[in-house]
């Protein structure tokens, strides 16, 4: 069925003026035609002999439906004898039946196929969207609404994968990360976890084992990972507070070749100072005063003397944080979480001490807000809590390194003199990131640390 | 002395004291142009656009309408139809002043740019002739709801060559609309001469091209336009359909107070047009028949005096509406 | 609920409100007794006769001034133009007279008019009956100017106009006349004129268009799915006001906008829907503003490969969409 009009969609064969069988001129009336814009005769498209006539009169079909076949003169010279079943024509039907326009429809419309995808851009052609990829730059640009959430929920933005073009962060990347923390801060309330006394404690107990009757069997795993529960198996559903911190310790591990360095510290002089301010301290304010607040002052003014530690990858080139903002781990009773103490080098030890308190009791509580597990630059990990010796921690990405302080022990070592001391020594472990961070500059930084907290004893260091 | 024949006017059916009433909108339409003239020489209104010549065409032509009831569709210069339609001198001025209580327009528009809603005078534009179709369209409109209605619409003999001119009067010929086309040939269409704006030479021969009389009468002339115009109107309301009337009128002023006729008009050429003033040949007619003396035209002058005093006072004190009204009335309120 | 086409939706609409309002009439070129040379009058001049649906001469400057006067004394005529393309003789008419006349008189007089026509191409009209003459008009106060894209949109929105006090400019693409076809219920509805349509929610990109490209950006949206991505696709509907509200909320859900109509793309609507969004959702934009439109050449060639090059398509649409959305 030819189109007969502008908007024509479909006609009505309101009359044959052929029968199977004829022989037909080209362009000669096959067939009247009625559409609700002309009534015309329709022409024959080639010359031959009449098959058949596919649509009965009366009915009405689109523009493009097969009406007629027929059997051209070259078909019929193939084919050898007369034409005369069915069968014959096979071809022909393919060739000849005008399903638009016949041949010459076919040519435009392979023609018109080749130009219809390609789109010049410019002033002449039709303009199809050409968006120029942004710059292969991690630290590169950023779209107006990433900027904009980024400064309302106070993301930094170097800590954020982007999936956009060229690694573009896009909107949904933001929006995806700042969930994630919502998730994690909302996580259920801690343990006690306020760092505790010297004496190494029990190791931290292991989960109990939960009964497993009514576990299906053989859960399917998920695409990927080759393993599967059987009967007996525990089944445990990873939440969005666990999955958002094992991409983490993922993409950790992952960029960042993780080197691990390790020093031993003398802090029997600060066993001694904080027994003897604690019971007066812990009157005037009503809170305990830990280790904690020692660490992180020796770690902040260290990290003023080595500022390349408190840096992040960018990829073609390293940031150097001007904060030092930092990061303490907290272990709450399902998962880890990571607030952060905001520029930590201007709180006085009191302060450090009143600062990680509220933190512990926030994180316990599930009361931290996205601000408060944003920004760190370093982090410190106070391991020895749990009684850990010595530990390997995972870098808190995108930081530089991370510092874990071990359990004090009271241990004998070998003075200057040759003589054998009881003393309380502590190790501290350094995990870095060797992009950034070399063995000589962590062991200068670690030699720093361990020589502020070994200064560190009654009447020479203002808590204050 | 006896009348050997019937006076002009009574055999029109006019009374003497309407004839005297059309001198006095005559009158009234120049003093209160003179006016605005002065007013705008002494740079208190920006812009005037005269009708001076014509009084009498416009005079007679609406005096053979009946005001309220017939539709008003007018040209810029037709400050007599509008006065014989029903506009005050105070809201003639309003317009000129530009104050918000102008009905015309509130002061949106320059002057001479008409309407009234409650006298069914249609608000006009700038690009000329296009007024021609309204009209067309508010009898077109009138017939389909059976209403007794004549449309009164005039232009210049420049806007009888538009494309407008041409659809209107086919369409209104076509349909036997009731609409009376009435052509003021001033002679000028702002400094191009009749010679070099009208093939043909006559605007009133158009009409027979689209199947209606096309009648040309001396605009100068009171009661020869009153005459056509009447004949006019009683055809439209036979149902015999429009007539083309091409007053020749003379323009005794520049186009308007932004143009200087005197670039192409000759001294002596001005002071003739002068000499066939509609004013003084009515004025002639007047004593003639004894309808008005020297003391009644002397009382008449003091009452259009008064009137345009009364007009330029009051509107002047008049406040223009807020400057934020400039954003209302873009589509209907509320 | 009958299913009906887009000119039949248009020609019951018109039966429909010269059945309610007597002062509702046609006029415009063949559009009595043949009923249109698209149909869209077919049969009405039947049941109202020749004052009513009025074969008017070939004089479109008439066609919009008769129209402004009828309106001026109070009926409402729906004034048809043959084909949009022919439209500008009657420019002054529209857009010195109609548009103004309200704003002019102080709202003394108003022009409550229709002027309908058909537009649009890929119908092998070549220059002259396949332009879009929208963005001519939208730079207008004083009109209205709206392009449905459904027969359910067309009745709603056909209604609205007839009944609206002021000018309402009204184009049908007539490559969607008898192509696009969906439920139209009989009762009287009316969708106000200034409203645009989410015709498809969508959470990664915004895609807003209006007239046929509505339907390539529809088609082409349910391919993205496959894809993964999900596009929201807005119906413009009324050109002139724009429904800012909703451009704006439809840009900000997804900071991803792009444009789509057949019109020429400088200066068209898509740059004034562009400006919006930049002026309102500057900081929830994660993505220049795209658009994707008609060539800025003076009309659609005749040709087909040169028609097809300059049309729009589902895949074109389809090729804008997945870039955008990937970006």
């Amino acid at each position: 069925m030819p189109q007969l009009g502008e908007s024509v969609t479909e006609g009505t064969i309101h009359r044959w003026l052929v029968a199977p069988g004829d022989l037909v001129k080209r362009y000669q009336p096959i067939a009247e035609v009625i559409t609700d814009k002309v009534n015309a005769e329709i022409p024959c498209p080639v010359a031959g002999r009449i098959i058949s006539l596919d649509v009965p009169e009366g009915s009405t079909v689109p523009v493009g439906t097969r009406i007629a076949t027929i059997l051209t003169e070259e078909e019929a010279a193939h084919a050898g004898s007369a034409p005369a079943g069915p069968s014959a024509p096979a071809e022909a039907v393919a060739e000849t039946a005008p399903a638009e326009t016949g041949s010459a429809g076919a040519a435009v419309a392979s023609a018109g196929a080749a130009s219809a995808g390609t789109a010049a851009p410019g002033s002449g052609g039709t303009a199809t969207a050409v968006i120029a990829p942004p710059p292969r730059t991690a630290g590169g640009r950023y779209s107006p609404a990433v900027v904009r959430l980024a400064q309302e929920h106070g993301v930094d933005l170097s800590r954020v994968h982007g999936t956009g073009l060229g690694g573009r962060i896009t909107r949904k990347d933001v929006e995806a990360y700042i969930e994630a923390q919502r998730a994690s801060a909302s996580a259920p309330p801690a343990q006690a976890v306020a760092p505790a006394a010297a004496a190494a404690s029990a190791p931290a107990p292991e989960p109990p084992s939960a009964p497993v009757t009514g576990v299906p069997f053989a859960a399917p795993a998920p695409a990927g990972y080759p393993v599967r529960s059987g009967p007996g198996d525990r089944v445990i559903p990873v939440d969005p507070v666990r999955r958002r911190i094992a991409n983490k310790m993922v993409q950790s591990k992952h960029e960042a070749p993780h080197a691990w360095t390790m020093m031993r510290v003398d802090v029997t002089d600060l066993v001694r100072l904080r027994e003897q301010v604690n019971p007066e301290f812990r009157r005037q304010h009503g809170l305990s005063l830990s280790y904690m607040p020692f660490f992180i002052k020796a770690v902040v003014e260290s990290l003023k003397e080595y500022p390349i530690l408190n840096s992040q990858w960018a990829g073609d080139h390293i940031v150097v944080k001007q904060e030092i903002n930092i990061s303490i781990a907290v272990a709450t009773e399902e998962a880890l979480a990571v607030p952060v103490i905001k520029n930590a080098d201007r709180l006085s030890i009191a302060g450090l001490n009143l600062a990680v308190a509220d933190l512990v009791a926030r994180a316990r509580a599930g009361k931290l807000t996205v601000d408060d597990v944003s920004g760190g630059t370093f982090t410190v990990n106070n391991t020895g809590a749990f009684g850990s010796f010595l530990s390997a921690p995972i870098i808190n990405y995108p930081q530089a390194a991370i510092l874990s302080f071990e359990a004090i022990t009271k241990t004998p070592v070998v003075l200057e003199n040759d003589a054998i001391a009881i003393r309380s020594i502590m190790n501290i472990c350094l995990s870095l990131d060797h992009r950034i961070l070399d063995g000589l500059v962590c062991a200068r930084f670690l030699q720093a640390v361990k020589r502020r907290l070994e200064s560190y004893g009654p009447g020479n260091v203002s808590l204050y | 002395m006896m009348e050997a024949t019937t006076a002009r006017h009574t055999a029109l059916g006019l009374t003497g004291e309407q004839v005297v009433d059309m001198f006095y909108y005559m009158l009234l339409t120049r003093r209160l142009d003179e006016r605005l003239w002065l007013l705008q020489r002494s740079g208190k209104i920006p812009f005037v656009i005269s009708p001076q010549g014509q009084e009498a065409a416009q005079v007679g032509a609406a005096y053979a309408f009946r005001p309220r009831q017939d539709w008003f569709v007018p040209y810029y210069r037709d400050l007599g139809v509008n006065l014989v339609a029903g506009v005050t001198p105070r809201e003639v001025m309003l317009s000129a002043f530009a104050r918000g209580a102008d009905p015309a327009s509130g002061g949106r528009q320059m002057p001479s740019h008409w309407g009234h809603r409650r006298l069914n005078i249609v608000s006009g534009s700038s690009p000329v002739t296009t007024q021609l179709l309204h009209a067309v369209g508010i009898a077109q409109a009138a017939r389909m709801r059976g209403d007794d209605v004549v449309v009164y619409t005039a232009c210049g003999e420049g806007s009888s060559n538009q494309g407008d001119f041409h659809e209107a009067l086919n369409w209104a010929g076509l349909h036997k609309l009731p609409v009376i086309f009435l052509v003021q040939n001033n002679e000028y269409a702002i400094s191009v001469p009749l010679d070099r704006q009208v093939a043909g030479g006559s605007v009133a021969a158009r009409g027979q091209g689209y199947g209606f009389p096309g009648i040309e009468v001396d605009g100068t002339d009171l009661l020869a336009v009153y005459e056509a115009v009447k004949a006019a109107h009683e055809r439209a309301r036979r149902g015999e359909g429009p007539t083309l009337i091409e007053a020749r009128c003379i323009r005794l002023t520049s186009h308007s107070s932004d143009d200087d006729q005197r670039r192409y008009r000759t001294p002596e050429e001005i002071a003739a047009v002068r000499e066939r003033d509609p004013l003084v040949r009515i004025r002639a007619y007047l004593r003639e028949h004894r309808l008005l003396d020297e003391a009644g035209e002397e009382a008449l002058e003091r009452r259009v005096a008064a009137a345009v005093d009364d007009a330029t006072e009051w509107a002047e004190a008049q406040p223009y509406a807020a400057p934020e009204d400039a954003l209302r009335h873009v589509y209907k309120e509320g | 609920m009958a299913v009906m086409n887009l000119v039949e939706a248009i020609r019951e609409t018109l039966r429909a409100e010269m059945r309610r309002d007597p002062d509702v009439w046609i006029v415009g070129e063949d559009v009595g007794k043949k009923g249109g040379v698209f149909g869209a009058t077919l049969g009405l001049y039947d049941e109202f006769g020749p004052e009513r649906v009025q074969d008017s001469p070939l004089a479109e400057s008439a066609i919009g001034g008769v129209g402004i006067g009828a309106a001026l004394y109070g009926t409402k005529p729906v004034c048809e133009i043959q084909f949009a393309d022919f439209i500008f003789p009657a420019m002054n008419q529209i857009v010195s007279e109609a548009a103004k006349m309200r704003y002019r008189s102080n709202g003394a007089w108003s022009v409550p008019m229709v002027i309908r026509a058909p537009f649009g191409g890929g119908v092998h009209g070549g220059l002259y009956h396949s332009q879009s003459v929208e963005q001519y008009f939208t730079n207008t106060a004083g009109l209205k100017v709206v392009v449905p894209a459904t027969p359910y949109d067309a009745k709603g929105l056909l209604t609205a106009a007839i009944r609206d006090p002021d000018p309402v400019l009204f184009f049908e693409h007539k490559g969607l006349y008898r192509a696009v076809k969906g439920e139209v219920p009989e009762e009287d509805y009316v969708i106000p004129i200034g409203r645009a349509e989410v015709k498809r929610d969508g959470t990664d990109i915004t895609v807003i268009s209006y007239g046929k490209t509505l339907h390539f950006c529809l088609q082409a949206a349910d391919l993205l799915e496959k894809e993964g991505y999900s596009a929201l696709v807005l119906d413009l509907r009324t050109l002139l006001p724009l429904d800012k509200e909703e451009i704006v909320a439809a840009a900000r859900k997804t900071g991803k906008v792009l444009i789509v109509h057949e019109a020429s793309k400088t200066h068209g609507i898509g740059a004034e829907v562009a400006a919006i969004i930049a002026e309102e959702c500057l900081f929830d934009l994660d993505a220049p503003i795209q658009r994707l439109c008609g060539p800025d050449v003076p009309a659609m060639p005749y040709a087909d490969p040169m028609e097809k090059f300059y049309m729009l398509s589902t895949e074109k649409c389809l090729a804008a969409m997945r870039q955008l959305a990937q970006f």
